[in-house]
């Protein structure tokens, strides 16, 4: 039991949160399939709206201006950021949203704290741990997020920072965290709001020092596991309030979010441990980025590229991040129509991470109405690629990159490519031959059979469709 | 609501959301994720029941500022969630017929 003034008590409001936790369900069960996701989507936001519909209806609930405000200015940002939010910056909106969630959780957890400080009697251990625990994974969650975001954003490096002695001032920081909430909890007659306090510090220092080593590349698998643990959070807090909607909601987020998580994992053939305690760039092995020295290498023209393609039976566009950040999904598609009315086969083979996200890219090609058949992933393209004619790589670098396969050295060893290289001829659209995310160079430029044509994706991919319509 | 009955609700809960999960194509990784992001926006509620019987300057600051946080989480995800999966939603072959805007 908890604050008995903050019991959200009443037989009508938990009805309604079995309601909505029941559409919290269905909702995410239908998200897992593409003809029932969208509809998954509503149906979980409807279950929202009844849970807060019913938090209001609570008796003894007071301060409506301040709730009101505070889910108007909410909404407004909400609604506006989603409006404006470019389908290439969907990942960092992610971040940012988790991030904002994290931060609602620990400020929700210091507002009960200093409650349960005020009424002045022993806050029982069952409610001040959940409060100690969603206090620290909420910072945790909110610094790891914006730091997430910054990096996707751009606007700090999204090479791995590498602070000295990083593991031991992470582990220090957690000891530390962890004696603090001990030592408040054991005083839980009457708990020390500094230390709280101190607590929610340490945990942000520990949010930013965990994900700032981390490669930008694996950014995702990061955002989904904060977005496990703020659930978690979330949990927590319900633990504390006594609240049956956060607790079922939270740990749906928890556990669906850890399994999400470990599947995108998978997909990179990553271990999230591997992620969170060793960046790309922590142990610079062969192939170091811009150690100066020329490759051969062989470049090629727009219309070149045009020819080679008009003449093609079969093509496999392999598109990356840099057709994302070009804006390119319509001029491909351009050059795709161009092909196809002159009877060349043409699809897409998606890298699971193509993008900066798992299924990123499949919704940037949407957008530009590719057909979803077309659509192919990479196991099932892979056999294919040797009775390919030409695999036109647009913006994409380290999925293509041969060493994962051949160099065991490779920081990228072991990660599964798209085995471009196995085509008979592969067009390379890309600014220039620096490397990418993983920060190593790609043996594929310097191929035989690789052309290289330097030119802003979309710029080369208008260039190509209306060569093609020369032809 | 006794302590072992919420430890019942999240063992349950948890299992639910392991079965639930199970091999996504990962076109919908993306997507899915923000829809669960949304989902844990709930603990907005947590600050509703906070700011509702707060009687602090202090608490209602924190309060409301978790209440925007909150709101943030779930309007933006579920929003921006309705945006990726709209993409889908168009039917692959026929070239008209398309409903919304």
């Amino acid at each position: 039991m908890s604050f008995a003034v903050l019991e959200p008590g009443g037989d009508a409001a938990t009805a309604l949160y079995i309601v909505a936790f029941s559409l919290f369900i269905i909702g995410v069960r239908r998200g897992t399939h593409p003809t029932t996701a969208k509809q998954g989507n509503l149906i979980a936001a409807v279950g929202m709206a009844i849970a807060v519909a019913a938090t209001l209806l609570l008796d003894g609930i007071g301060n409506w201006g301040l709730i009101v405000g505070g889910l108007a200015i909410g909404a407004a940002i909400g609604i506006v950021a989603s409006l404006r939010v470019q389908m290439t910056e969907m990942p960092q909106m992610v971040a940012l949203y988790n991030g904002v969630g994290g931060g609602a959780v620990a400020l929700i957890a210091w507002a009960e704290i200093r409650h349960g400080i005020s009424l002045g009697h022993e806050i029982p251990l069952d409610t001040l741990i959940p409060v100690l625990f969603s206090a620290v994974v909420g910072s945790v969650s909110f610094w790891g997020s914006n730091v997430a975001f910054a990096k996707l954003q751009d606007l700090i490096p999204t090479k791995p920072l590498a602070v000295p002695g990083q593991q031991v001032i992470n582990a220090l920081l957690l000891v530390g965290i962890v004696v603090a909430c001990v030592s408040i909890a054991i005083n839980n007659d009457d708990p020390s709001q500094a230390a709280f306090i101190a607590v929610l510090i340490a945990a942000a220092l520990l949010g930013n020092l965990v994900v700032l080593p981390i490669g930008g590349a694996d950014m995702p698998v990061v955002i989904s596991l904060l977005n496990a643990f703020t659930g978690l959070a979330a949990a927590a807090a319900g633990f504390a309030l006594d609240n049956v909607a956060l607790i079922v909601a939270g740990t749906l987020v928890g556990s669906s979010g850890t399994i999400l998580t470990l599947e995108m994992a998978t997909a990179m053939n990553r271990s999230v441990a591997n992620i969170l305690f060793a960046g790309f760039g922590a142990a610079p092995s062969g192939g170091g980025a811009g150690d100066g020295e020329e490759r051969p290498h062989t470049s090629i023209a727009a219309q070149d590229a045009a020819i080679k393609l008009a003449y093609a039976d079969s093509v496999v566009i392999v598109p990356g991040y840099g057709l994302a950040v070009a804006q390119a999904q319509h001029a491909i598609k351009e050059v795709a129509d161009e092909l196809e009315q002159r009877g060349v086969g043409v699809s897409y083979a998606i890298h699971p991470v193509a993008g900066r996200m798992p299924g990123h890219m499949n919704v940037l090609l949407a957008e530009a109405d590719v057909p979803y058949e077309q659509l192919r992933e990479m196991e099932e393209i892979n056999p294919e690629l040797p009775r390919t004619d030409v695999c036109v790589v647009v913006g994409a670098n380290d999925v293509t990159n041969p060493a994962a396969k051949n160099d065991p050295d490779s920081p990228i060893a072991g990660m599964p490519i798209i085995e471009v290289s196995e085509a008979q001829q592969v067009i390379v659209i890309k600014r220039s031959l620096s490397p990418g995310f993983a920060g190593i160079d790609n043996d594929l430029f310097y191929e035989p059979n690789t052309s290289m044509l330097f030119a802003d994706a979309k710029q080369a991919a208008a260039e190509i469709a209306a060569e093609i319509g020369r032809l | 609501m006794d302590l072992i009955v919420e430890l019942t609700v999240f063992v349950l809960a948890a299992f639910v959301g392991f079965e639930v999960i199970s091999k996504v194509p990962t076109t919908l990784h993306t997507p899915l994720m923000s829809q669960t992001n949304a989902i844990h926006g709930i603990v907005m509620l947590g600050g509703l029941i906070v700011v509702g019987y707060a009687d602090d300057g202090l608490e209602y600051a924190i309060g409301t500022i978790a209440i925007a946080f909150g709101t943030i989480n779930i309007v933006g995800g579920f929003m921006v969630t309705d945006r990726m999966l709209g993409m889908f939603s168009r039917k692959p072959k026929p070239k008209g017929g398309e409903g919304d805007s």
